[in-house]
Protein backbone atom coordinates (compact mmCIF):
# COMPACT_ATOMS: atom_id res chain seq x y z
CA UNK A 1 0.00 0.00 0.00
CA UNK A 2 2.83 2.37 0.73
CA UNK A 3 5.22 1.26 -1.98
CA UNK A 4 5.43 4.72 -3.58
CA UNK A 5 7.11 6.66 -0.74
CA UNK A 6 9.47 3.75 -0.14
CA UNK A 7 10.36 3.57 -3.84
CA UNK A 8 10.99 7.34 -3.96
CA UNK A 9 13.59 6.95 -1.18
CA UNK A 10 15.03 3.92 -2.94
CA UNK A 11 15.50 5.76 -6.25
CA UNK A 12 17.08 8.71 -4.45
CA UNK A 13 19.68 6.50 -2.75
CA UNK A 14 20.34 4.51 -5.94
CA UNK A 15 20.94 7.69 -7.95
CA UNK A 16 23.34 9.03 -5.32
CA UNK A 17 25.39 5.83 -5.47
CA UNK A 18 25.23 5.75 -9.26
CA UNK A 19 26.63 9.27 -9.40
CA UNK A 20 29.36 8.59 -6.83
CA UNK A 21 30.44 5.58 -8.86
CA UNK A 22 30.06 7.33 -12.23
CA UNK A 23 27.69 4.66 -13.46
CA UNK A 24 26.20 5.08 -16.91
CA UNK A 25 23.36 2.72 -16.24
CA UNK A 26 21.96 0.76 -13.32
CA UNK A 27 21.17 -2.80 -14.38
CA UNK A 28 19.81 -4.28 -11.19
CA UNK A 29 19.34 -3.46 -7.52
CA UNK A 30 19.33 -6.08 -4.78
CA UNK A 31 17.04 -5.34 -1.87
CA UNK A 32 16.57 -7.03 1.47
CA UNK A 33 13.04 -6.67 2.73
CA UNK A 34 11.72 -8.24 5.92
CA UNK A 35 8.91 -10.78 5.65
CA UNK A 36 6.82 -8.65 8.00
CA UNK A 37 6.76 -5.83 5.49
CA UNK A 38 3.63 -5.52 3.45
CA UNK A 39 5.43 -4.37 0.29
CA UNK A 40 4.46 -6.21 -2.88
CA UNK A 41 7.32 -7.08 -5.23
CA UNK A 42 5.27 -6.45 -8.34
CA UNK A 43 4.14 -3.00 -7.24
CA UNK A 44 7.62 -2.10 -6.07
CA UNK A 45 8.88 -2.74 -9.61
CA UNK A 46 5.98 -0.87 -11.23
CA UNK A 47 6.47 2.19 -9.06
CA UNK A 48 10.22 1.94 -9.53
CA UNK A 49 9.82 2.00 -13.32
CA UNK A 50 7.63 5.08 -12.97
CA UNK A 51 9.81 7.01 -10.51
CA UNK A 52 13.12 6.18 -12.21
CA UNK A 53 11.98 7.18 -15.69
CA UNK A 54 14.52 9.43 -17.41
CA UNK A 55 17.32 8.57 -14.94
CA UNK A 56 20.30 6.20 -15.20
CA UNK A 57 18.30 3.73 -13.13
CA UNK A 58 15.50 3.54 -15.67
CA UNK A 59 14.57 -0.07 -16.38
CA UNK A 60 16.77 -1.49 -13.65
CA UNK A 61 15.52 -4.77 -12.27
CA UNK A 62 14.68 -5.04 -8.59
CA UNK A 63 15.96 -8.27 -7.09
CA UNK A 64 14.08 -8.66 -3.83
CA UNK A 65 15.32 -10.98 -1.10
CA UNK A 66 12.91 -11.57 1.74
CA UNK A 67 14.51 -11.73 5.17
CA UNK A 68 12.85 -14.25 7.46
CA UNK A 69 11.16 -13.30 10.70
CA UNK A 70 13.28 -14.10 13.74
CA UNK A 71 11.77 -14.14 17.22
CA UNK A 72 13.47 -14.36 20.58
CA UNK A 73 12.06 -16.40 23.44
CA UNK A 74 11.45 -14.18 26.46
CA UNK A 75 12.47 -16.98 28.83
CA UNK A 76 15.64 -18.58 27.45
CA UNK A 77 16.55 -15.82 24.93
CA UNK A 78 16.98 -18.35 22.15
CA UNK A 79 16.40 -16.89 18.70
CA UNK A 80 14.73 -18.85 15.94
CA UNK A 81 13.21 -18.29 12.52
CA UNK A 82 9.47 -18.56 11.95
CA UNK A 83 7.53 -18.45 8.72
CA UNK A 84 4.67 -15.95 8.44
CA UNK A 85 2.19 -18.83 8.69
CA UNK A 86 3.75 -19.96 11.97
CA UNK A 87 3.70 -16.47 13.48
CA UNK A 88 3.15 -16.21 16.37
CA UNK A 89 4.81 -19.51 17.26
CA UNK A 90 3.11 -21.83 19.75
CA UNK A 91 6.06 -22.72 21.92
CA UNK A 92 9.78 -22.07 22.09
CA UNK A 93 11.60 -25.08 20.56
CA UNK A 94 14.34 -24.80 23.21
CA UNK A 95 12.63 -24.32 26.54
CA UNK A 96 9.25 -25.52 25.21
CA UNK A 97 7.17 -23.95 27.96
CA UNK A 98 7.54 -20.31 26.97
CA UNK A 99 4.83 -18.69 24.90
CA UNK A 100 6.08 -15.10 24.79
CA UNK A 101 8.38 -13.84 22.07
CA UNK A 102 9.99 -10.62 20.90
CA UNK A 103 10.17 -10.08 17.15
CA UNK A 104 13.82 -9.24 16.52
CA UNK A 105 14.07 -9.51 12.72
CA UNK A 106 11.77 -9.29 9.74
CA UNK A 107 11.32 -5.51 9.44
CA UNK A 108 14.32 -4.82 7.16
CA UNK A 109 14.31 -2.33 4.27
CA UNK A 110 17.85 -2.48 2.95
CA UNK A 111 19.54 -1.90 -0.36
CA UNK A 112 22.27 -4.50 -0.39
CA UNK A 113 24.00 -3.79 -3.69
CA UNK A 114 23.50 -2.71 -7.27
CA UNK A 115 24.88 -3.82 -10.57
CA UNK A 116 25.91 -0.96 -12.86
CA UNK A 117 27.63 -0.33 -16.17
CA UNK B 1 26.02 -19.54 -36.01
CA UNK B 2 26.62 -15.86 -36.53
CA UNK B 3 23.76 -15.00 -34.17
CA UNK B 4 25.09 -17.28 -31.49
CA UNK B 5 28.52 -15.73 -31.59
CA UNK B 6 27.03 -12.28 -31.50
CA UNK B 7 24.93 -13.08 -28.46
CA UNK B 8 27.90 -14.56 -26.74
CA UNK B 9 30.06 -11.56 -27.35
CA UNK B 10 27.36 -9.17 -26.10
CA UNK B 11 27.03 -11.33 -23.00
CA UNK B 12 30.74 -11.39 -22.44
CA UNK B 13 31.17 -7.67 -22.94
CA UNK B 14 28.28 -6.88 -20.65
CA UNK B 15 29.65 -9.14 -17.96
CA UNK B 16 33.01 -7.49 -18.18
CA UNK B 17 31.49 -4.06 -17.98
CA UNK B 18 29.24 -4.82 -15.02
CA UNK B 19 30.34 -3.47 -11.72
CA UNK B 20 28.85 -4.46 -8.42
CA UNK B 21 28.44 -1.61 -5.97
CA UNK B 22 27.86 -2.34 -2.31
CA UNK B 23 25.20 0.03 -1.08
CA UNK B 24 24.19 -1.31 2.34
CA UNK B 25 21.78 1.50 3.03
CA UNK B 26 18.49 1.54 4.85
CA UNK B 27 15.74 2.76 2.51
CA UNK B 28 13.95 4.33 5.47
CA UNK B 29 17.11 5.87 6.98
CA UNK B 30 15.94 9.38 6.08
CA UNK B 31 12.70 8.95 7.96
CA UNK B 32 14.45 7.35 10.91
CA UNK B 33 16.86 10.26 11.26
CA UNK B 34 14.03 12.79 10.86
CA UNK B 35 12.17 10.93 13.60
CA UNK B 36 15.22 11.05 15.87
CA UNK B 37 15.67 14.78 15.21
CA UNK B 38 12.04 15.36 16.08
CA UNK B 39 12.40 13.35 19.31
CA UNK B 40 15.42 15.46 20.26
CA UNK B 41 13.53 18.69 19.64
CA UNK B 42 10.53 17.44 21.61
CA UNK B 43 12.78 16.43 24.49
CA UNK B 44 14.17 19.97 24.59
CA UNK B 45 10.66 21.38 24.62
CA UNK B 46 9.38 18.86 27.17
CA UNK B 47 6.58 17.72 24.87
CA UNK B 48 5.70 14.03 24.98
CA UNK B 49 4.50 12.59 21.66
CA UNK B 50 2.21 9.56 21.49
CA UNK B 51 1.35 7.85 18.21
CA UNK B 52 -2.08 6.22 18.17
CA UNK B 53 -2.80 3.57 15.54
CA UNK B 54 -5.83 1.41 14.81
CA UNK B 55 -8.19 0.28 12.09
CA UNK B 56 -11.01 2.62 11.00
CA UNK B 57 -13.89 2.78 13.43
CA UNK B 58 -12.09 1.33 16.44
CA UNK B 59 -12.81 4.46 18.47
CA UNK B 60 -9.61 6.52 18.27
CA UNK B 61 -11.32 9.91 18.29
CA UNK B 62 -13.84 8.93 20.99
CA UNK B 63 -11.08 7.65 23.25
CA UNK B 64 -9.01 10.78 22.68
CA UNK B 65 -12.02 12.92 23.62
CA UNK B 66 -12.41 10.99 26.87
CA UNK B 67 -8.71 11.04 27.61
CA UNK B 68 -8.17 14.75 27.04
CA UNK B 69 -11.18 15.57 29.16
CA UNK B 70 -9.68 13.46 31.94
CA UNK B 71 -6.28 15.14 31.63
CA UNK B 72 -7.66 18.65 31.85
CA UNK B 73 -5.91 20.67 34.54
CA UNK B 74 -3.01 18.19 34.63
CA UNK B 75 -1.58 18.16 31.13
CA UNK B 76 -1.78 20.64 28.28
CA UNK B 77 -2.72 18.37 25.40
CA UNK B 78 -3.03 18.79 21.63
CA UNK B 79 -4.03 16.38 18.88
CA UNK B 80 -2.94 15.91 15.29
CA UNK B 81 -5.70 14.29 13.32
CA UNK B 82 -4.41 12.52 10.25
CA UNK B 83 -6.97 11.63 7.64
CA UNK B 84 -6.76 10.88 3.99
CA UNK B 85 -9.27 13.54 3.11
CA UNK B 86 -11.71 14.92 5.66
CA UNK B 87 -11.85 16.99 8.80
CA UNK B 88 -14.77 15.42 10.66
CA UNK B 89 -12.54 14.17 13.49
CA UNK B 90 -10.96 17.57 14.05
CA UNK B 91 -14.39 19.17 14.13
CA UNK B 92 -15.41 16.73 16.86
CA UNK B 93 -12.35 17.58 18.93
CA UNK B 94 -12.32 21.35 18.46
CA UNK B 95 -16.07 21.30 19.11
CA UNK B 96 -15.21 19.89 22.54
CA UNK B 97 -12.66 22.67 23.11
CA UNK B 98 -9.61 20.51 22.40
CA UNK B 99 -6.61 21.93 20.59
CA UNK B 100 -6.50 19.93 17.37
CA UNK B 101 -5.06 20.19 13.91
CA UNK B 102 -6.13 18.41 10.76
CA UNK B 103 -3.41 16.84 8.66
CA UNK B 104 -4.71 15.74 5.30
CA UNK B 105 -2.43 13.18 3.76
CA UNK B 106 -4.08 13.35 0.34
CA UNK B 107 -4.23 9.61 -0.20
CA UNK B 108 -1.09 8.63 1.67
CA UNK B 109 -1.76 5.70 3.99
CA UNK B 110 0.45 6.70 6.91
CA UNK B 111 2.18 9.57 8.70
CA UNK B 112 5.94 9.85 8.52
CA UNK B 113 8.27 11.90 10.70
CA UNK B 114 8.40 14.88 8.32
CA UNK B 115 4.62 15.16 8.26
CA UNK B 116 4.46 14.75 12.03
CA UNK B 117 7.03 17.52 12.50
CA UNK B 118 5.08 19.83 10.20
CA UNK B 119 1.86 19.13 12.08
CA UNK B 120 3.46 19.65 15.48
CA UNK B 121 4.89 22.98 14.40
CA UNK B 122 1.49 24.20 13.25
CA UNK B 123 -0.02 22.96 16.51
CA UNK B 124 2.65 24.89 18.48
CA UNK B 125 3.42 21.64 20.23
CA UNK B 126 6.37 23.15 22.12
CA UNK B 127 3.80 24.77 24.42
CA UNK B 128 2.16 21.43 25.20
CA UNK B 129 2.92 18.65 27.66
CA UNK B 130 1.37 15.98 25.49
CA UNK B 131 0.79 15.76 21.74
CA UNK B 132 -1.14 12.84 20.29
CA UNK B 133 -1.02 11.76 16.67
CA UNK B 134 -4.19 10.06 15.57
CA UNK B 135 -2.67 8.12 12.69
CA UNK B 136 -4.55 7.03 9.56
CA UNK B 137 -7.04 4.25 10.30
CA UNK B 138 -5.02 1.28 9.08
CA UNK B 139 -3.17 -1.52 10.87
CA UNK B 140 -0.62 -2.05 8.12
CA UNK B 141 1.22 0.99 6.79
CA UNK B 142 1.55 3.23 9.88
CA UNK B 143 3.47 0.40 11.57
CA UNK B 144 6.38 0.75 9.15
CA UNK B 145 7.07 4.46 9.62
CA UNK B 146 8.61 5.99 12.73
CA UNK B 147 6.69 9.21 13.47
CA UNK B 148 9.10 10.53 16.07
CA UNK B 149 6.75 9.52 18.89
CA UNK B 150 8.13 8.33 22.23
CA UNK B 151 5.55 5.59 22.51
CA UNK B 152 3.23 3.82 20.09
CA UNK B 153 -0.25 2.72 21.08
CA UNK B 154 -2.70 0.49 19.23
CA UNK B 155 -6.44 0.50 19.79
CA UNK B 156 -8.27 -2.70 19.00
CA UNK B 157 -12.03 -2.84 19.43
CA UNK B 158 -13.56 -6.14 20.43
CA UNK B 159 -15.77 -6.25 17.33
CA UNK B 160 -12.62 -6.63 15.21
CA UNK B 161 -11.83 -10.07 16.66
CA UNK B 162 -9.21 -11.50 19.01
CA UNK B 163 -7.07 -12.89 16.17
CA UNK B 164 -5.72 -9.52 15.02
CA UNK B 165 -2.20 -9.89 16.49
CA UNK B 166 -1.87 -13.01 14.32
CA UNK B 167 -3.01 -11.14 11.22
CA UNK B 168 -1.09 -7.90 11.78
CA UNK B 169 1.97 -9.00 13.73
CA UNK B 170 4.06 -5.97 12.78
CA UNK B 171 1.87 -3.30 14.35
CA UNK B 172 1.28 -5.39 17.47
CA UNK B 173 4.99 -6.15 17.82
CA UNK B 174 6.16 -2.52 17.64
CA UNK B 175 3.64 -0.96 20.04
CA UNK B 176 4.14 -0.16 23.72
CA UNK B 177 0.48 -0.04 24.70
CA UNK B 178 -2.71 -1.74 23.54
CA UNK B 179 -6.15 -0.42 24.39
CA UNK B 180 -8.92 -2.98 24.00
CA UNK B 181 -11.91 -0.77 23.27
CA UNK B 182 -15.69 -1.31 23.21
CA UNK B 183 -15.51 -3.78 26.10
CA UNK B 184 -19.19 -2.94 26.74
CA UNK B 185 -19.92 -5.00 23.61
CA UNK B 186 -18.01 -8.09 24.77
CA UNK B 187 -21.18 -10.09 25.42
CA UNK B 188 -22.33 -9.55 21.84
CA UNK B 189 -19.14 -10.82 20.22
CA UNK B 190 -16.98 -13.95 20.15
CA UNK B 191 -14.02 -11.92 21.36
CA UNK B 192 -12.20 -13.68 24.17
CA UNK B 193 -9.90 -11.46 26.22
CA UNK B 194 -7.52 -14.26 27.35
CA UNK B 195 -7.17 -15.49 23.77
CA UNK B 196 -6.46 -11.97 22.52
CA UNK B 197 -3.82 -11.40 25.20
CA UNK B 198 -2.22 -14.76 24.45
CA UNK B 199 -1.99 -13.83 20.77
CA UNK B 200 -0.66 -10.39 21.66
CA UNK B 201 2.01 -11.52 24.14
CA UNK B 202 3.28 -14.05 21.62
CA UNK B 203 4.58 -11.19 19.50
CA UNK B 204 5.09 -8.58 22.23
CA UNK B 205 5.52 -9.83 25.78
CA UNK B 206 6.38 -6.47 27.33
CA UNK B 207 3.35 -4.56 26.04
CA UNK B 208 0.97 -2.75 28.43
CA UNK B 209 -2.68 -3.58 27.97
CA UNK B 210 -5.81 -1.74 29.17
CA UNK B 211 -9.45 -2.69 28.73
CA UNK B 212 -11.47 0.42 27.95
CA UNK B 213 -14.82 1.59 26.73
CA UNK B 214 -15.22 5.06 25.32
CA UNK B 215 -18.94 4.63 25.77
CA UNK B 216 -19.11 3.67 29.45
CA UNK B 217 -15.83 5.30 30.47
CA UNK B 218 -14.38 2.00 31.70
CA UNK B 219 -10.59 2.05 31.93
CA UNK B 220 -10.23 5.71 30.92
CA UNK B 221 -8.98 6.60 34.39
CA UNK B 222 -6.32 3.89 34.18
CA UNK B 223 -5.22 5.03 30.75
CA UNK B 224 -5.06 8.66 31.91
CA UNK B 225 -2.91 7.68 34.90
CA UNK B 226 -0.57 5.75 32.62
CA UNK B 227 -0.20 8.78 30.33
CA UNK B 228 0.34 11.19 33.21
CA UNK B 229 3.09 9.03 34.64
CA UNK B 230 4.69 8.68 31.20
CA UNK B 231 4.66 12.44 30.60
CA UNK B 232 5.87 13.39 34.08
CA UNK B 233 8.69 10.83 34.00
CA UNK B 234 9.63 12.09 30.56
CA UNK B 235 9.63 15.72 31.66
CA UNK B 236 11.83 14.87 34.63
CA UNK B 237 14.22 13.15 32.24
CA UNK B 238 13.56 9.70 33.63
CA UNK B 239 12.47 8.10 30.38
CA UNK B 240 14.43 7.62 27.15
Amino acid sequence: MHELPVVKNLVEIVLQHAEMNRAERVVSITLEIGELSDLEDEWMQKYFNFVSRGTVAEEAELVIHRCPVVVQCSECNRRFEVSLEELPPDKCPACSNCEKFNVVKGKEFYIREMKVI
Amino acid sequence: MYEKENEKSIGKNSREEFRLIEVKEDILADNKSEAQNLRNRLKQAGTYLLNLMSSPGSGKTSLILQLVENLQGDLKTGVIEADIDSSVDTERLTGAGIKALQLRTGGLCHIDAVMAARGLEALEAELLDLAIIENIGNLVCPAEFDTGAFKNAVILSVTEGDDKPRKYPLVFSICDLVLINKTDLLDYTDFELPRFKENLFKVNPGVECFEVSARTGQGIQEWSSWIKKEVWDFQQGKAQ
